[in-house]
């Protein structure tokens, strides 16, 4: 950050110098001062435009919506009549509504908290150096090469009710076969389950990188106290990586918010809208029923939680930078 | 860089412990278990992709009488949309390039007002969920006539790369010496000439990496295709997937076989990519 500041001053004289000789001519002064900003906006420029096109139009364009009557036919007559805020009306006397928010709830908390908590151990597992150990935490990141929604497949698969790897293997125990995500209590634990698998080589990772930080002093120092064990954990590790755990835990709320892929690949929001969260219900409401409207009210109800999220996750990382 | 980390051998009996290897090897069956449990899924992919019958009868633990019928089945119906996927995500990386490059040494070199705030705005772009942006692309879309297209697609995908590759790049571009674009700029180049010459090659493994990342994206983006494509025209290969799945499945031979397909690009562009970020660290690090 302080080469930025130290490249400003340095730039402007060289400008400054530039401009004198060039002043001498018949140019107008202030015109090398107007190119150059110019000259340097123009380096961001096009993603400016790309930024407003694509995330700032959106955005207010999905307000507009929301307070419209956005149909099909509006694709073909072009009129969306004004309806005020009947959309958020019926979105939230819709019988959808507290199941969407629940099961969105339990499916933020229940994916972060295991995901959060594996991770840990997996990192703390991983510190101490052991035969083979970075190789196997090289090998934990295998998962990340599929793209979402074959790892969606893969899972749909293992947990078929008929055939899948998952029921085969309890088979042995004698058990009878589990209905997955078939049944409607069953379902959420499961999309829960695959949406942990994914984020726990994420976790590890980023955990592991900040146990790494922790100065090895502080423990051979602590150690002479008579702090081992969990005493050490509690009393060095867990203050030293603080800031890191909540920088991940609340990516992950933000992260987890916005899962999409692995819902509609392995249930599609069913059975019985059991798997139905708000960021499906969005998808549902636009694209399946063509109620735009509504899609538009329930992804700004989307969006105002993930911003909630977004501010706190930025006030802690300005915070960091501060220190 | 984690060798920083590298314990320092204080005296002591609990440090020489911990250190006799004898004492380790239990960890790394405890290893090699977990990680047994975690990658599962991806050679029950692989294995699954190598029996023809899986689904219909019981699946074998290992694929001990290997066929390819699934692979054959998978590149009949799906040849199309991986050329699809191919011609998008390349596509995507250049466009991403071409508008995050020189965004990131903007944003990283000259401080001027608003840009601290572009910053900011582009670290919330990484939050907003993408089925909010689809919402509203698809009117947009739709009254461009940019639906069931490579350019609306490729659009929609740079767009959604663009943010995270100016932050990785603009993140490396800051630690660039100023005072070698600055001599660049006292022989008379202008700031253009500078940054083609001085910082592209200078911040060739960011912008490796931000291709990268770009590719990854642009390739396992499911959620604009679904919703900006609607046709066979334009399907890339996550849809076809996805198809697979909308009805009861019976033959997951060739469903695994298009998913392992699928994950090939990027086992190969991430082994490549990291032997060449590795050599490039190398070469920094003699000279």
């Amino acid at each position: 950050m302080t080469s930025v500041s130290d490249m400003t001053p340095v730039d402007s004289r060289l400008d400054r110098g530039r401009r004198r000789t060039v002043s001498g001519g018949t140019e107008p002064r202030r015109k090398p001062r107007i190119g150059r900003y110019v000259a340097r906006w123009l380096f961001v420029a096009p993603a400016v435009l790309f930024v407003l096109v694509f995330f700032g139009y959106p955005i207010v364009q999905n307000v507009m919506m929301s307070l419209q009557d956005y149909t099909t036919t509006t694709f073909y007559t072009g009129e969306a009549p004004w309806v005020g805020f009947a959309n958020y009306v019926h979105v939230f006397t819709s019988p959808l509504f507290t199941t969407t928010v629940l099961n969105t709830a339990l499916f933020t908390v229940g994916s972060i908290v295991c995901q959060f908590a594996i991770g840990l151990v997996l990192a703390l597992f991983f510190k101490r150096h052991f035969p083979l150990g970075g190789f196997l935490r090289s090998l934990l990141l295998l998962p990340w090469l599929l793209p979402l929604i074959a790892s969606a497949a893969v899972w749909k698969w293992i947990l078929d009710q008929g055939s899948g790897a998952l029921n085969q293997f309890l088979g042995l125990f004698g058990i009878s076969p589990v209905p997955w995500l078939v049944s409607p209590s069953l379902a959420l634990v499961a999309v829960i389950g695959v949406n942990i698998w994914l984020g726990i080589p994420f976790n590890t990772t980023i955990l592991y990188s900040g146990l790494q930080a922790v100065p090895e002093e502080l423990y051979e120092a602590a150690s002479l106290d008579g702090a081992v064990g969990w005493k050490a954990f509690r009393y060095i590790t867990w203050p030293s990586i603080r800031s890191v755990v909540g920088v991940v835990v609340v990516l992950g709320v933000v992260y987890t918010l916005k899962v999409v892929d692995i819902i509609l690949g392995l249930t599609g929001g069913g059975p019985a809208n059991s798997t139905q969260t708000l960021a499906t219900w969005a998808y549902q409401s636009s694209f399946v029923q063509f109620l735009f409207g509504q899609g538009a009210a329930v992804s700004n109800l989307l969006i105002a939680v993930s911003l909630v999220f977004a501010l706190v996750y930025l006030s802690m990382t300005r915070k960091e930078v501060d220190e | 860089m984690t060798t920083a980390t590298q314990p320092i051998h204080a005296p002591g009996a609990v440090r020489k412990d911990r250190n006799r290897p004898s004492r380790k090897w239990p960890m790394t069956v405890l290893g090699v278990v977990f990680l047994a449990i975690m990658v599962f899924p991806v050679y029950w992919m692989i294995n699954s992709s190598l029996q023809a019958n899986s689904g219909a009868v019981n699946t074998d633990w290992f694929p001990i009488h290997p066929t390819f019928a699934g692979y054959q089945a998978a590149f009949e119906q799906q040849s199309g949309n991986l050329l699809t996927s191919l011609i998008v995500s390349v596509s995507t990386v250049v466009l991403t390039l071409a508008v995050a490059t020189p965004a990131a040494y903007g944003l990283a070199r000259f401080k001027m007002r608003g840009m601290t705030g572009f910053v900011f705005v582009l670290l919330i772009t990484q939050m907003i969920p993408t089925i909010v942006i689809a919402n509203a692309l698809y009117t947009l879309f739709n009254s461009l006539g940019l639906l069931n297209s490579y350019i609306g697609l490729i659009l929609a995908d740079s767009a959604a790369q663009i943010p995270f590759s100016i932050l990785l790049m603009r993140a490396f571009m800051t630690s660039i010496p100023s005072t070698l674009v600055e001599a660049a700029l006292v022989d008379g180049a202008n700031n253009f000439r500078a940054f083609v010459s001085i910082v592209l090659p200078i911040s060739k493994n960011a912008i490796i990496t931000a291709a990268l990342f770009a590719f990854l994206g642009a390739w396992g983006d499911f959620l604009f295709a679904l919703t900006l494509t609607s046709t066979p025209d334009v399907r890339p290969i996550t849809l076809g997937i996805y198809n697979y799945l909308g009805a009861n499945v019976s033959q997951w031979g060739p469903v695994m076989a298009t998913a392992v397909i699928a994950s090939i690009p990027a086992g190969v562009l991430l082994v490549i990519a990291q032997k060449y970020i590795a050599a490039g660290a190398l070469g920094g690090a003699v000279k």
